[in-house]
Order: C-alpha cells, then structure tokens, then sequence
C-alpha cells in the first residue's frame, strides 16, 4: 500500500513546524560574514579613518568605488594624517560585494555592514557618496538612509568579516587584534576560530558585542 | 389545493398521477396557492443560495491555498484580512482591474461566451442539491415563515440529469474557450479537456445510474429520502459506484491528478492561456465552484445529504444544514489532500483508466445491482443470479483484458517490424 503512504506525508506534514519566516515582519539573522553595504568607519575620537589612498578604487573589480584625496586642512583636520578621503562613492549599481576594498584598505576605513535590503527609484540615489557612507558621528553606526531597511541590532555588525581574517592570512595570528578602535564599538573582540553555519552564532555574537570596547 | 394559477394548476393536475411530482410542484411550498410570500420565499432561496455560493468560493479558494500551504510546510496566504481569509476577495479585486484581452485571431463571440458556459452551470447545479431539512425524522422540509419548504432552490423530479445534463454543457465553456482563443496551446488544453471529461462523464452517469436504481428516483430529495431510510444505501451505493464517482468527479473537475486540462508544465494554462482580467476571474469562480457542487452532489446522491442527529430541540433546523457542511467540508479537504499528494497523471493512463477500468467496473456493477432487483422482483434465488452475474463479469473482464493485452502486442509488433510509430 506504498500508494497511499504518500497521503500520510502530507497529512503528517500539516502539523509540522513551518519553515518560512514571515520575511518582511520577522528576519533571520543573518551570516556572519554577510556582504552588505559599505560603511566608512571613524576612529574613537571621531576622526574619519580614511587616507583617500584609492587603494580601494584601484582594487575593485567592478570599477564602482571612485576616490579623490585631498591633503588635511591643518586647523580643522578631518583624519589623523596628512590626506584624506575628499570624494569618496560608492556605485550599488555595479558593485559586487567581493570585499576586495576592505581586503586593500591599510587603516580598515571601509568595511562592509550587512545590509542588503536597499534600493532605489533614481540612479542617483543607488551611488552613495561620502556623507552616506561615513558612520554617524556621535554613535559610530552606519547611517540609515530612508530607502534602506534597517532593524533594531542590525547595524552593530559591520566589520565582523575583517576581524575573522588574520593578517596575510596567516594562521599563527588567528585570534590576535591587529586592528585599530572604531567610533562606538572600540577596539572589536577577535572572532573565535573558523566556524561556519549555525555554530558561528556562537563565536561571532559574543565577538560582535559592543560591550567588548577597550 | 386549488388550482390559481396554471403553474401550480399543472402540478395538483399531474401531482395526482405521480404522486405529487410535477416538474415543479415537488416542493410542498409550490403544491398550494401561489401568493406574494411563496414568491418571496422563493426569491430568497435563490439570492441566499447564489450568495452562500459566491462566498463558500472565496472561502474554498482560501481554505484551498491555506491548506496546501500546510501541507507543503508553507505559511499561505496571510496578509488580507485576518490569516488571509480576504486573499481571494484581493485577487479578485486584482483582476477586475486588468486589461482584458482578447486575441486577434480569436472567434469573439465564442471567446466572450465560453467563460459564461463555464460558470452557469456551476450555479445551476447547485440549486437541486438539499442542503438542510429533517430527512430523519420528518420529511425533509422546514417551516419558515408559516411555509413549509424543502431547503433547495428546486426539486425537479429529473434532478439527477439536470446535473449531468449541465456538467455536459461545462464541457462546452472549456472545450469553446480553447477552440476560439486561436492559439496552439489552449487548442491542445481544450482537446484534452473535452475528451477527457467525455470518458469520464461516462463512468460518472453510470456510477450515478446505480444511485437511481436502487432509490428508484431522480429526484435529489427523494434519494436523500431513501438514504435515510436504508443505512444510506452502503453496500449497493457505497463502496463502487462511490468510489468510481469519486474518480470520474476529479476527473470531471479537472482537479489533480486529472488537471492535463491546464497542465502548466505542458501547456502553459491550457484552455484559459489567452484568458485575462474578469473573463479568466469567471474561469477560475467556475473551477472552484465546480468543486463544491460537486462536493455537495457527492454528499447528496451518497452520503445522505443534510441528515444526521438532531442533538437540540430549539434550532433543530440548523442541525441538517451543520451535517450537510461537516460532510461537504470533508470532501473539499479531500480534494485538497489529493492535490497536495498526487502528482499528475500521463494522458494515456488517464485514458486507461477512465476507458478500461471505471467504465467497466460501474457498468458491471450497475447491472449487477441491476440483476438483482429483478430477481427480487421475479421471486428468483439472489444468490444465484449474484452468482451468475460476478461469473458472466469475471468472463467479461477476462475478454477485456486479453483483447487489451492481444492489441498492445500486435502494436508492439508492428513496431519491431517497423511499420507503425504509436505505442
């Protein structure tokens, strides 16, 4: 009778717990080492960490980062040293999300959040420039823009991938901070080991606490 | 019961001969004068049946997708209206307010007629199925207003071919939709479509033959009557030629397994490809209604209709009506389990199964039942004549089976030898 079990699957299945999230009322976390939409970080004092070396337009694939420095004003500097990041855009329409700009930057001015869920009714709107990139002065967190989906909590992770390489990719500096302060978050927590999936929960949330800060 | 008007003149006139039938006098409200409050009452069962109609579709399309959605781990519909019980009402809305199209090479008349063929039917055959009234302790009818009634827009004394006469012209409204669209693939649906409801319709009108003979009646109310009477007449009704109309129903409905009609894998939408806006709506009301007269036709000519215990004294009326929906629900629950399990049938298989195994089985039965009530008739031994019938049967399908067998390796010959492409 294998010709009616079949009718016992699917009547089985009625009670089962559903696997769908109500996806724009109820969001899952998301990965760990999700690409989203850039930030330009800020040091704990406020300062823009940015150089304007354009290493990261000269890296990136796609041709979608356009970068012009210009050199400090020396009463009112905008970085620590002597350039910085004048002009700084960021084309959604062409970008891909490899990373490659946050690999390239020396200071980790830029670093991708995880927010994908943006778009936009003009092309102008789809190239960001430097005053929506650039994290909220006073908080440290990534700017939310009218036509981006933001949510309590989601705009914490926003360098969780950098953390979780070690430098040159060498094993032996797995764990070690090698990396400077950011404007809200301080001096972020090493990510524990390579975990991937649903034991990276573990080991990133604690990693991305704010409460980590120095 | 004097003759006022000709309409109730004619049935007091012919009622005597038949008992009180007439085409339509069967209704103990018709039987009397026909004044202004019979009138209204009949008016009212109409509009009460052609909305609880309307709205039992927007809740069966709902209750289809909520359903299948479980069935499939999914959620459903769940943003109109409290769990997404207004979703049909939106979509329906959605389409009132699409461009309706009709192709260039279409035949515009047959186009524009064709959905109409589709949904009155499905209307119509609605209206001789008895949704309430105490067929177990009474008669069948309610009082309401000082009238008594029978709860059924009509009772015509030839119900049960009123249905199979308006499920024949249903075949029109899908077999003429694809016909006049002037496109390939609704021409291929409603080719499909009108052979395999033609098959099938035979296995169901015999099915259903085997109901009338064994209540002795084509009425819908008297075969209600006569359920009740006999434990819903089980062994003669309830096991094959139930099983069998369930079979063929599907298959008349187009539902899963049997939908080839629309198959969207094959055939884009079938018949209603070319379809859109409030013409495709129409298509769609006539499909889901479809399922449940057919729901309703299933409870009435098997399961007893609206009887069943009458647990209160006050509101005893409303008791019928809940026995009849709690049995026209677990049909509609069944056709959405079959579709949420079965996948669909290859087109030579339906046709074998409509041609080589229903057919012959309910008209096996049919005369079966037949021989019997001779017999009984006749004062022969039943047993016997059972005996001698399942005998003649069992020769008969081995003939049948071996002629099936004999012609399917002669073809399978002539392809080995080159000559013919078919299997």
């Amino acid at each position: 009778m294998g010709y009616f079990r079949g009718f016992a699957v699917t009547f089985r299945k009625m009670f089962e717990r559903r696997v769908t999230t109500s996806y724009p009322q109820q969001k899952r976390d998301k990965p760990a080492r999700l690409h989203g939409r850039h930030v330009l970080n800020r040091y704990e004092d406020g300062m823009e960490k940015c150089i304007g070396c354009e290493l990261c337009a000269g890296v990136c694939p796609a041709n979608c980062i356009y970068v012009r420095g210009a050199d400090n004003p020396p009463d009112d500097p905008v970085s620590p040293g002597e350039r910085y990041g004048f002009v700084y855009e960021i084309n959604y329409l062409r970008c891909i999300h490899c990373d490659l700009c946050v690999e390239a930057c020396p200071t980790e001015a830029i670093t991708e959040s995880k927010l994908f869920e943006f778009s936009f009714t003009s092309r102008s709107d789809a190239v960001y420039t430097k005053d929506e990139l650039v994290v909220d002065a006073a908080t440290g967190r990534p700017q939310h823009l009218p036509w981006e989906d933001w949510r309590p909590g989601e705009d914490e992770h926003t360098s969780a991938w950098m953390r979780a390489t070690s430098p040159s990719g060498d094993a032996t500096y797995t764990g070690r901070v090698s990396w400077s302060g950011e404007l809200g978050h301080g001096v972020r927590a090493p990510e524990v080991g390579q975990a991937g999936g649903s034991s990276t929960d573990a080991g990133d949330d604690s990693g991305d606490e704010p409460g980590g800060d120095a | 019961m004097s003759a006022v008007t000709t309409l109730a003149g004619l049935g007091t006139e012919r009622g005597a001969d038949l008992g009180h039938r007439a085409v339509l006098a069967a209704d103990p409200l018709l039987r009397g004068d026909l004044d202004l409050g019979v009138v209204g009452i009949v008016v009212l069962k109409v509009v009460v049946a052609f909305a609880l109609l309307l709205v039992s579709v927007m809740l069966m399309i709902w209750f289809e997708r909520k359903l299948v959605a479980d069935m499939h781990n999914r959620i459903g519909p769940a943003v109109a209206g409290p769990f997404g019980i207004l979703q049909t009402l939106a979509d329906g809305i959605k389409l009132f307010f699409k461009e309706d199209l009709i192709p260039d090479r279409s035949d515009r008349a047959v186009f524009k007629l064709a959905p109409y063929l589709s949904l009155v039917p499905a209307f119509l055959v609605f209206a001789i199925v008895p949704i309430g009234g105490d067929f177990s302790s009474g008669d069948g009818t309610v009082t309401w207003f000082g009238e008594r009634t029978y709860l059924q827009v009509a009772d015509p004394p030839v119900g049960v071919l009123f249905f199979l006469a308006l499920s024949s012209i249903a075949v029109y409204g899908v077999m003429l939709a694809g016909w006049s669209s002037g496109s390939k693939y609704p021409l291929l649906g409603s080719v499909r479509a009108s052979a395999q409801m033609i098959s099938y319709e035979a296995a169901l009108g015999l099915a259903i033959a085997t109901v009338f003979l064994t209540s002795g009646s084509l009425s819908t109310h008297d075969i209600v009557a006569t359920q009740v009477s006999g434990n819903w007449n089980v062994l003669a009704t309830g096991v094959v030629p139930f099983l069998v109309f369930l079979v063929a129903g599907t298959a008349e409905l187009n539902r899963p397994p049997f939908d080839l009609v629309e198959a969207e894998q094959e055939l884009v939408g079938g018949f209603h490809t070319e379809y859109s806006s409030l013409r495709f709506a129409l298509f769609f009301l006539a499909e889901f209604m479809n399922v449940i007269t057919m729901s309703a036709i299933a409870v009435t000519l098997f399961l007893g209709g609206p009887s069943g215990p009458i647990l209160t004294d006050t509101l005893g009326w409303a008791w019928p009506i809940l026995w009849f929906s709690v049995k026209v629900f677990a049909f509609l629950f069944g056709f959405v389990w079959l579709r949420a399990t079965l996948p669909r049938f290859r087109y030579d298989q339906l046709m074998d199964l409509g041609w080589k195994v229903l057919i012959p089985v309910s008209l096996g039965w049919f005369l079966l039942i037949a021989a019997m009530r001779v017999a009984d008739d006749e004062g022969w031994p039943v047993a016997g004549v059972v005996v001698i019938g399942l005998a003649g049967m069992a020769g008969g399908a081995a003939l049948l089976s071996g002629a099936i067998a004999k012609a399917r390796a002669q073809r399978l010959e002539a392809i080995e030898a080159g000559e013919g492409v078919d299997v």
